[in-house]
């Protein structure tokens, strides 16, 4: 009987939506089954915890701790500094034993301050502030500034702060907010689960970010390889009155519909323009985590410290979807799920088309690292000696860009930094489709991530010798200036002197000034030069 | 640039350029069949000399460059360039001209460009323009197809005439060579006859020469296999078999007495093969799509005015090599509207 009922809610609730489509985009096996039948599980704390100080897009964050002091769990251990910023939160209770470099999620292995936390195993939680849950009656700049403080940044990768992304000022309108539950990378499974068992805690997240952007309509786009997570959305909202003005759409099963830009592009046929940001065409693009993480913000007080990973891979023994707190290290998690089955080829953090990989297993998960994956040999064989490109194409047929990967790659090699350029370099969202389908086997992403890389290091080298120029002729306008000005005095006191000489000359003072002269040199030690130093 | 650390994606590729050229050759073979059926076993001779000239060029020239000779063997481009040089010369080709043309190709217009995927111009072509430019009675020889010929040649007076050049004692070259329909048809029209005309010789079948006409589907059904298996894509064989159909159609609807009917021109020569086979080979073709469709047109425009008024009775080789020389600036001016980058919103 209640089966009959849901049935008919998602009868009514399935979207007739018209949906449009990006160019290219590749089909791939999404393994997702290695791990979609796990309930989310707490892991035990561990007894270090390693949080980086940075975890969002934009200005560091500025410590709030010192090393041997005791923290809470949520006590905020480093301030956002700017509007783009975002605070860090301690993720359980325990002591401060460094604040130091350590290696942190990031393409190139790179470290960055972190702050490890020795746990005490009590959990005690600090003080946090009171619930918002009458946030429709209260100032929306209060709602922001709460999200701020929990730190709460996009959660699906880009780590952007998410009260920015809800702060789009007075000039535009927004219209609808997209939420990304899109989750279109193989293996990861964490936003799969967190809707088909959060899923009215998402809605009252949506529901806080549909106040704060006052929107027409919320559109909730989930790829179609995921029926659980779309029907207890669907389900979810029937319970809600929020069904007036917000849709579960289920989208075809493409890699990469997940990207902001390709989401955005399938749920309402905009194109977000190049450089620029959603918000330009009234559109603003959330992550079901992120949602969340919002609701956990304004309706507990609760910061962000920590979020579901999904820990998968046919290299490990039992994958898993975990709640992890922030700073946990990858080595933890992979022992959690009882370690390796097989030897792992490869660690990445992310999933396998733009994740990168972990060069120490104790690089510490942060608030935007959805997947711990451990691929083996076969699931990710080593690659082949790249051949020449022979132009076949098959790139540009695939990429979600609408670029030529090809001309790019060309250029790229060629270090043909103004001509890649002209191709549209920087709209590539490195999504991976070009190097997957190429028969040659170039690792194409990585040429343009180079390029990339090259282009930002010469325009900060431009940036720097112009400084650097605009100094030398600042330096050069100031001697100018101070010869002038000495040249000004001297003609100045010149003119004094003759006048001086020409109104008061004396020959009785000249004959006595003369004579005195003749006495001080004869003066044993006096200096002859110093005497006649002419003073000025 | 040496790229040092691994990026992603971490997944399996799938594809590999060897693949996609064994299935160019598994899509040759119902043509190469069919011209085996029709025109003896100089066909298969020739194939397989062809490609073991090719081979051993392509690793000499690697060996000279001192690159792994296995990496551009492995690849089979060579191969591929071999078999459709051997399938657009004559079957009796005197071997040293298809060791000269298979040397040609790999080493002149392949490797010393920089080898697989720098060439401008497609090796198998240059090597047959090359041949047909230096060699034209070797390279317009061709045998009668088997149901007009007096003698059907054996297995071994094949291999003799393409070892020795010179048909077997007691065999002439009018006993076995016919004029290709594309020759007949050029001829007769020089002279002034009407197609109705020529068409009373016993060359002529349905809709092009006798033999000739079936090979063409054949091929066909290779370069259906190769759309169907995604190797190529529809758009340079259908716009360049549409230019030639279209420029065909418009003079025989003019003037059909003294102009063959489109058909004839599809079925005839190496159209078919050009369309799907040869104008295809990504390395010198166009690589976006609207580049393709401009490249494909051109080329049958190309290939119906060299066959109509040029000098020599077929022109897909010429054709292709003139486009080769514009891929690059047809791909300038035909990219694609990038992703955000204005135009259809909405």
């Amino acid at each position: 009987m209640r089966k009959m009922t849901e049935m008919a809610i998602l009868q009514r609730l399935s979207s007739k939506r018209r949906l449009w489509r990006f160019h290219g985009g590749i089909h791939i096996p999404d393994e997702k089954d290695l791990s979609n039948a796990c309930a989310i599980e707490p892991i035990p704390l561990p007894a270090r915890l390693v949080i980086p100080l940075q975890q969002h897009i934009g200005a560091p964050a500025r410590a709030l701790i010192g090393v041997g002091e005791r923290v809470l769990k949520g006590q905020m251990i480093a301030e956002p500094v700017g509007f783009i910023s975002a605070p860090v939160h301690a993720s359980s209770s325990g002591l401060v034993v460094a604040i130091e470099q350590h290696p942190v999620p990031h393409p190139s292995g790179l470290s960055a301050l972190c702050a490890l936390i020795e746990t005490d195993g009590e959990d005690r939680w600090a003080e946090l502030p009171p619930p918002l849950t009458d946030y429709p009656q209260l100032d929306p700049g209060l709602i922001r500034e709460r999200i701020r403080w929990a730190g709460v940044v996009g959660m699906g990768g880009a780590s952007f702060p998410t009260s920015v992304k809800l702060s789009p000022g007075t000039d535009r309108e927004i219209q609808t907010l997209v939420i990304n539950g899109a989750e279109c990378e193989p293996y990861i499974t964490c936003d799969d689960r967190l809707m088909r068992e959060r899923a009215g805690h998402i809605l009252e997240g949506v529901r806080i970010m549909h106040h704060l952007l006052g929107v027409k309509e919320v559109l909730i786009g989930i790829e179609d390889n995921k029926p659980e997570a779309i029907e207890a959305m669907r389900l979810a909202l029937a319970e809600t009155d929020m069904h007036a003005y917000t849709e579960v759409v289920a989208i075809p099963t493409l890699y990469p519909s997940g990207g902001e830009k390709q989401l955005i592009r399938i749920l309402t046929g905009k194109e977000v323009p190049t450089n620029g940001i959603p918000a330009q065409i009234g559109i603003v693009c959330q992550n079901v985590g992120s949602a969340a993480a919002v609701a956990d913000a304004v309706l507990d007080g609760r910061p962000l410290i920590s979020r579901v990973v999904t820990v998968t891979g046919r290299a490990i023994a039992h994958p898993r979807n975990l709640e992890v707190p922030v700073g946990t290290t990858a080595d933890h998690l992979i022992a959690h799920c009882g370690g390796y089955r097989a030897t792992p080829r490869k660690l990445l953090c992310g999933g396998p088309m733009m994740g990168f990989e972990l060069k120490q297993t104790e690089t510490p998960v942060t608030k935007s690292s959805n997947c711990v994956l451990a691929l083996t040999a076969e699931e990710s064989p080593s690659a082949d000696a790249a051949l020449a490109c022979i132009r076949c194409g098959r790139c540009a047929e695939v990429c979600p860009a609408k670029l030529l990967p090809q001309q790019l790659y060309w250029h790229a090699r060629s270090k043909d930094l103004d001509r890649i350029q002209d191709y549209n370099l920087f709209d590539c969202i490195e999504c991976g489709c070009c190097a997957q389908v190429c028969p040659s086997h170039i690792p194409l992403v990585q040429y343009y991530r180079y390029a990339k890389t090259e282009i930002w290091a010469r325009e900060q080298e431009k940036r720097k010798s112009e400084l650097a120029r605009a100094r030398h002729a600042a330096k050069q306008a100031r001697l100018e200036r101070q010869e002038q000005e000495r040249q000004a005095r001297l003609r100045k006191q010149k003119a004094a002197l003759e006048a001086k000489s020409a109104g008061d000359a004396d020959p009785k003072q000249v004959a006595i000034e003369a004579a005195r002269r003749r006495a001080a040199a004869k003066k044993p030690g006096a200096s002859v030069q110093r005497t006649d130093t002419p003073r000025d | 640039m040496k790229p040092s650390v691994v990026s992603s994606p971490h997944v399996p590729r799938v594809n590999r350029v060897d693949r996609l050229m064994l299935q160019v050759l598994v899509a040759l073979v119902p043509g190469i069949v069919a011209m085996i059926w029709f025109f003896g076993w100089g066909v298969l001779i020739n194939i397989t000399l062809a490609v073991s000239f090719a081979v051993a060029a392509e690793a000499a020239i690697m060996l000279a460059r001192r690159r792994p000779p296995m990496v551009a063997i492995g690849d089979l481009s060579a191969v591929v360039t071999a078999v459709l040089f051997a399938i657009s010369v004559p079957p009796t080709l005197p071997w040293w001209l298809t060791l000269l043309g298979m040397v040609f190709a790999i080493v002149l217009v392949k490797q010393l460009y920089g080898g697989m995927g720098y060439n401008p111009f497609n090796p198998a072509m240059a090597a047959y323009v090359f041949l047909l430019i230096s060699y034209p009675v070797a390279m317009t020889t061709w045998l009668a197809p088997n149901m007009l010929a007096e003698h059907h040649l054996s297995f071994l007076e094949s291999l003799r005439i393409i070892l020795q050049g010179a048909p077997p004692t007691g065999l002439d070259w009018d006993a076995i060579s016919s004029a290709t329909p594309l020759d007949e048809m050029r001829g007769k029209l020089d002279m002034d006859m009407t197609i109705e005309q020529i068409r009373q010789s016993p060359l002529w079948g349905a809709f092009g020469g006798r033999g000739w006409e079936w090979v063409g589907n054949w091929f066909l059904l290779g370069g259906v296999y190769l759309l169907w298996r995604r190797i190529i894509t529809w758009h340079i064989p259908v716009s360049m078999l549409l230019g030639l159909l279209v420029c065909a159609g418009i003079f025989w609807s003019i003037e059909p007495q003294t102009h063959p009917f489109p058909a004839f021109h599809l079925f005839s020569g190496a159209a078919i093969l050009g369309a799907f086979f040869i104008a295809t080979d990504p390395v010198t073709a166009c690589t976006t799509k609207k580049g393709q469709l401009v490249f494909g047109a051109t080329i049958g425009v190309l290939v119906y005015v060299i066959r109509s008024w040029g000098g020599y009775p077929d022109a897909v080789a010429f054709a292709v090599l003139l486009m080769n020389i514009a891929a690059p600036t047809i791909d300038y001016y035909t990219q694609p509207r990038v992703f955000g980058h204005g135009g259809e919103r909405g």
